[in-house]
C-alpha cells in the first residue's frame, strides 16, 4: 500500500519517496524541490478542501490534491 | 569612459528582486513586452563611476525551463542578449529553492553575481552564511543586499564591474551527474557539435542536458530523427536503472549539490522561521475565518477602486467638458464647423471617455500592487482555487473577475497576475458577462419602465446571475476546445508576508496604469473619430419647420450613418423584438455601454438628463413589451463589449485575433439567446 502526500493530515510529516507525475508538471515539482528523500509537512488544507498547504525546504507550497496524489511518501512518526 | 554594461537581474518571484531593481534605477524605467508576449519587460538605466548600466529586471523565475511564458521570456533574453553580466537575486532566508535557478545560470555559462538578498531576514531567522566558502563552492561572487532599504547597492555595482571586465571567458559549469547520464550528455554533446546551426547560441552541452530534459522547445528545435532517437532510448536506459526519467534525476541531483554546499557554508541557529507568517495564515487561511476575510478584503477592493475613485473622476469628467466648451467657444455660437465637431464632440468626448476610467484603473493596480507585494495574492488563489478549479480556471482567475464587476477594462489589465496564456485568454474572453458598472444605467432605465417594484431587485439580480452562469458556461467551453489540455497546476508558493513599500507599490501602479493610457489611447482615439463620424454624417441641412431641438436632434441622428445601419439592420432585429432605434441606440453603444441611454433619449427626442429619464421610460413602456425590455438588457449585458475593453483585449492578448473573436461570438451568442428569449416568451405569451 503506497502513502501519497494527500494522505498526510495537518501536522503530519512524510518524507518523500517517489515524484510520480510527468511531463512539464512533473518537471515543475521537481524544480520546487518535490523530490525523493526531501521531508515534507502538510501544514493546513483550505477552507474549500483543495488545495493543501505543505512545508518543504524551508518554504510553503500550495498544491492540489490531486497533485499531491503524485507524490508517494513514507510517514515520519514525530 | 568606461564601455557600457548591460545586466540582467535574475532571481525567483518574490526573492526581492523587483525592489532591488526599484532601488539600483531610480524612476528611470521603461516598461515593455518582450517581443510576440505579453510578458512585462522592465529596463532601467544607473550610473557608476562613469559608466552606463542598463538593467534589465527579468520575470521571476524558480528554473530555466520552458514552464511559462515568463520563465521562456528570461530563458530567451539570457541566451540571445547574453548581457554582459547576471545578477541571480537570491532569497537568503530561503537558501535551497532559491539556489536552484543559480545552478541552472552557471550551467549557462554566462558571468554570474549572487545577490543575497533579505539578507537581514536570514539573520534575523538565525542563518549564518560562510560567503567565502559559498562563494567559491558555487563559483561566483556573493554580494549581501537589502534591497527595500537599499543596502549594498554599491558593492554589488562594484562587483559587476569587476566581473564584467575579467579578461578570461569561463567555461561553463560541468556538474557531475550519474555515469549514466553524464554519458549521454557526453555523447548527444559530441553529436551536436556537428550542427553549430544549432549549438551557436546556446551551447552544445546545455543542449544536450536540455535534451535530456525533455524540453519542450529545444526537443522541438532539433529536428534531427536518429539524434531524437538516442536521447530517447537514453532517457529509456536511465530509468531503468534510476527507476526515475532523466528530468527529475537532474532536479535530484541539482539540489543534491545545493544540499551539500548548504551543509557546508550554512549555519542554521534557532528555528524561529515564518512565526509572524504563520500567525497571520492562521486567520487569513482558517477554515472558517478565510472565506469572510477574503471576500472582506475584495470588497474592501472594490470599495476603494469605485469609491474613491468617483471624485477624480468628476473632476476628469468637469475638465474634458471644460476642454470641450473652451474648444468650442473657437468658433462662433451656432457654429457647423465639422472640425469644431470633430475635435470637442469627437477626440475630446471619444479619448475623455477613456481618461475617465484612470483614476479607477490607477487606484485598482495600487490595491493589486498591495495584494501582490504582501503576498495575500497567493492566499488568495490558494482560498479560491477549488471554485475556479471546477470551472476550468485558476484560483487566481478569481480577481479579474471580480474587478470585472465593476469595469472590464481593469478587469482585463488585472489578468496579468495569471501565470499561463490559456488562464489568461479564458479568463480575458469570459470577463465582459461580469455585468460591468457602466450596464447599470441601463438597466436602471429599462427596469422600471417595464416592471413593477416588487418584481424590480429580482430582476436585476437575475440579470447579474445569468451573466455569470454564461461567464462559467463559456469558460468551460474555451477549455473544452480552443484551449484543451491538462488544467494548470497549481503547485504555488505561498510566500512569507512581506511589508510591501509605497515607492514599490506606486511605481507598480504608475507603470501599468501608464501602458494603459499610452497604448489604449492610440486605438480609442482612432475608434473614437470612427464611431463620431458614424453618429454625425450624414448631415441634416433642411429640418421641417416648427420642430423642437429635441425632435431635430433625433431628425440628424436617423439621418446619419448609425441611424441608416439601424434602419438596415431592422429585418435582422426584429426576431429579438427591436426595432431600428434601438439598433441606432446600441451602435453608439460600443463607445461606451451607458451611451446607449443617451442615445435612446435622442432618438426618442426626449433629451438624455436626468429630469429625462422618466420621460423616456414613459415612452418606452408605450413602444415596447416588458419581453423587449428584458430582451434589450440581456443583448446589451452579452453582446460585443466596449471598445476600451476591445482596445485592451486586442493590447493583452497580443492580437486582433482575440479581440475580434471575442467581440464576435459574444455578439452571436447575444443574437441567438435574445432571439430564444423573446420568441420563446411570445409563444408562451409572457411578457406581452
Amino acid at each position: 500500500m503506497s502513502l501519497s502526500l494527500k494522505d498526510l493530515a495537518p501536522g503530519q510529516r512524510g518524507r518523500i519517496v517517489r515524484l510520480d507525475r510527468r511531463g512539464a508538471l512533473g518537471q515543475r515539482m521537481a524544480d520546487m524541490g518535490l523530490i525523493a528523500g526531501t521531508v515534507v509537512e502538510v501544514k493546513r488544507i483550505a477552507p474549500l478542501g483543495d488545495p493543501i498547504e505543505v512545508q518543504i525546504r524551508g518554504y510553503r507550497l500550495s498544491l492540489r490534491k490531486a497533485e499531491a496524489a503524485g507524490i508517494l511518501v513514507e510517514r515520519i512518526e514525530a | 569612459m568606461s564601455r557600457p554594461l548591460v545586466v540582467a537581474l535574475a532571481g525567483n518571484p518574490n526573492s526581492g528582486k523587483t525592489s532591488l531593481f526599484n532601488a539600483l534605477t531610480g524612476a528611470r524605467q521603461h516598461v515593455g513586452n518582450y517581443p510576440g508576449v505579453t510578458v512585462e519587460k522592465r529596463e532601467g538605466q544607473c550610473r557608476h563611476g562613469d559608466r552606463d548600466i542598463t538593467i534589465v529586471d527579468l520575470p521571476g523565475a524558480y528554473s530555466l525551463t520552458a514552464y511559462s511564458p515568463e520563465e521562456l521570456a528570461a530563458r530567451h533574453f539570457l541566451i540571445e542578449e547574453r548581457p554582459d553580466v547576471v545578477v541571480d537575486v537570491v532569497d537568503a532566508s530561503n537558501l535551497e529553492r532559491n539556489l536552484y535557478l543559480a545552478v541552472q545560470l552557471m550551467e549557462l555559462g554566462l558571468p554570474l553575481v549572487l545577490a543575497f538578498n533579505m539578507s537581514d531576514r536570514a539573520k534575523a531567522r538565525g542563518l549564518e552564511f560562510d560567503l567565502p566558502q559559498l562563494s567559491e563552492l558555487l563559483g561566483a561572487p556573493i554580494v549581501p543586499t537589502i534591497g527595500h532599504q537599499g543596502k549594498g547597492l554599491r558593492e554589488l555595482l562594484g562587483v559587476i564591474e569587476t566581473v564584467a571586465d575579467r579578461p578570461e571567458v569561463r567555461p561553463p559549469h560541468r556538474f557531475e551527474y550519474d555515469p549514466e547520464l553524464n554519458d549521454a550528455v557526453d555523447a548527444l554533446e559530441e553529436r551536436l557539435r556537428g550542427r553549430p546551426e544549432l549549438t551557436g547560441r546556446y551551447g552544445a552541452r546545455w543542449l544536450a542536458l536540455k535534451l535530456m530534459e525533455n524540453d519542450a522547445e529545444v526537443c522541438k528545435l532539433v529536428d534531427d530523427p536518429v539524434l531524437k532517437d538516442e536521447v530517447r532510448r537514453r532517457a529509456e536506459e536511465i530509468e531503468k536503472i534510476r527507476g526515475m526519467p532523466p528530468e527529475h534525476l537532474i532536479a535530484d541531483h541539482r539540489y543534491g549539490f545545493i544540499s551539500g554546499a548548504c551543509q557546508e557554508a550554512v549555519r542554521a541557529g534557532v528555528e524561529a522561521r515564518h512565526t509572524m507568517s504563520d500567525r497571520i495564515d492562521s486567520v487569513v487561511t482558517n477554515r472558517v475565518l478565510g472565506l469572510p476575510v477574503f471576500l472582506g478584503l475584495m470588497y474592501a477592493v472594490f470599495l476603494l477602486t469605485f469609491t474613491l475613485g468617483e471624485p477624480p473622476m468628476h473632476w476628469i469628467e468637469t475638465g474634458v467638458e471644460w476642454l470641450g466648451a473652451r474648444v468650442s467657444a473657437l468658433w462662433p455660437p451656432g457654429s457647423e464647423s465639422p472640425l469644431r465637431s470633430l475635435l470637442a464632440d469627437g477626440i475630446i468626448a471619444g479619448v475623455g471617455g477613456v481618461l475617465v476610467f484612470l483614476p479607477n484603473i490607477l487606484l485598482l493596480f495600487l490595491a493589486i500592487a498591495f495584494l501582490e507585494d504582501t503576498g495575500y495574492m497567493a492566499r488568495a488563489a490558494f482560498l479560491m482555487d477549488r471554485l475556479m478549479h471546477k470551472i476550468g480556471l485558476h484560483g487566481k482567475s478569481f480577481i479579474p473577475m471580480l474587478i470585472g464587476f465593476g469595469c472590464t477594462v481593469p478587469g482585463v489589465l488585472a489578468t496579468r497576475v495569471l501565470e499561463t496564456r490559456r488562464d489568461r485568454l479564458t479568463t480575458m474572453l469570459v470577463l465582459p458577462l461580469m455585468s460591468c458598472g457602466a450596464r447599470l444605467p441601463i438597466y436602471m432605465l429599462i427596469i422600471p419602465a417595464f416592471f413593477p417594484p416588487h418584481w424590480r431587485a429580482p430582476i436585476l439580480w437575475i440579470i447579474y446571475l445569468i451573466g455569470i452562469g454564461l461567464a462559467i458556461g463559456l469558460a468551460r467551453l474555451l477549455r473544452g476546445t480552443l484551449f484543451r489540455g491538462d488544467s494548470m497546476p497549481f503547485v504555488m508558493e505561498l510566500p512569507p508576508y512581506h511589508m510591501p513599500t509605497w515607492r514599490g507599490m506606486l511605481l507598480h501602479m504608475w507603470k501599468r496604469g501608464g501602458l494603459y493610457l499610452r497604448k489604449a489611447g492610440t486605438l480609442i482615439l482612432g475608434i473614437s473619430i470612427v464611431m463620431w463620424a458614424l453618429t454625425s454624417y450624414p448631415k441634416l441641412d433642411r429640418f421641417p419647420e416648427g420642430l423642437s431641438e429635441e425632435a431635430r436632434q433625433a431628425e440628424a441622428l436617423a439621418h446619419t450613418a448609425a441611424g441608416r445601419i439601424g434602419h438596415a439592420i431592422e429585418p435582422a432585429l426584429r426576431p429579438l423584438g427591436f426595432d431600428w432605434r434601438i439598433g441606432t441606440a446600441m451602435i453608439g453603444a460600443f463607445a461606451a455601454k451607458e451611451v446607449f441611454v443617451a442615445q435612446l433619449g435622442i432618438v426618442y427626442a426626449v433629451g438624455s438628463d436626468e429630469e429625462a429619464a422618466e420621460p423616456l421610460r414613459a415612452m418606452l413602456a408605450r413602444q415596447y413589451t416588458p419581453l423587449t425590455g428584458l430582451c434589450i438588457m440581456l443583448f446589451m449585458l452579452i453582446a460585443m463589449p466596449c471598445m476600451a475593453t476591445f482596445a485592451v483585449v486586442r493590447r493583452e492578448s497580443g492580437s486582433w485575433k482575440w479581440a475580434v473573436l471575442q467581440s464576435g461570438s459574444l455578439t452571436i451568442l447575444a443574437y441567438l439567446i435574445t432571439g430564444l428569449v423573446y420568441q420563446g416568451g411570445r409563444l408562451l405569451g409572457l411578457g406581452l
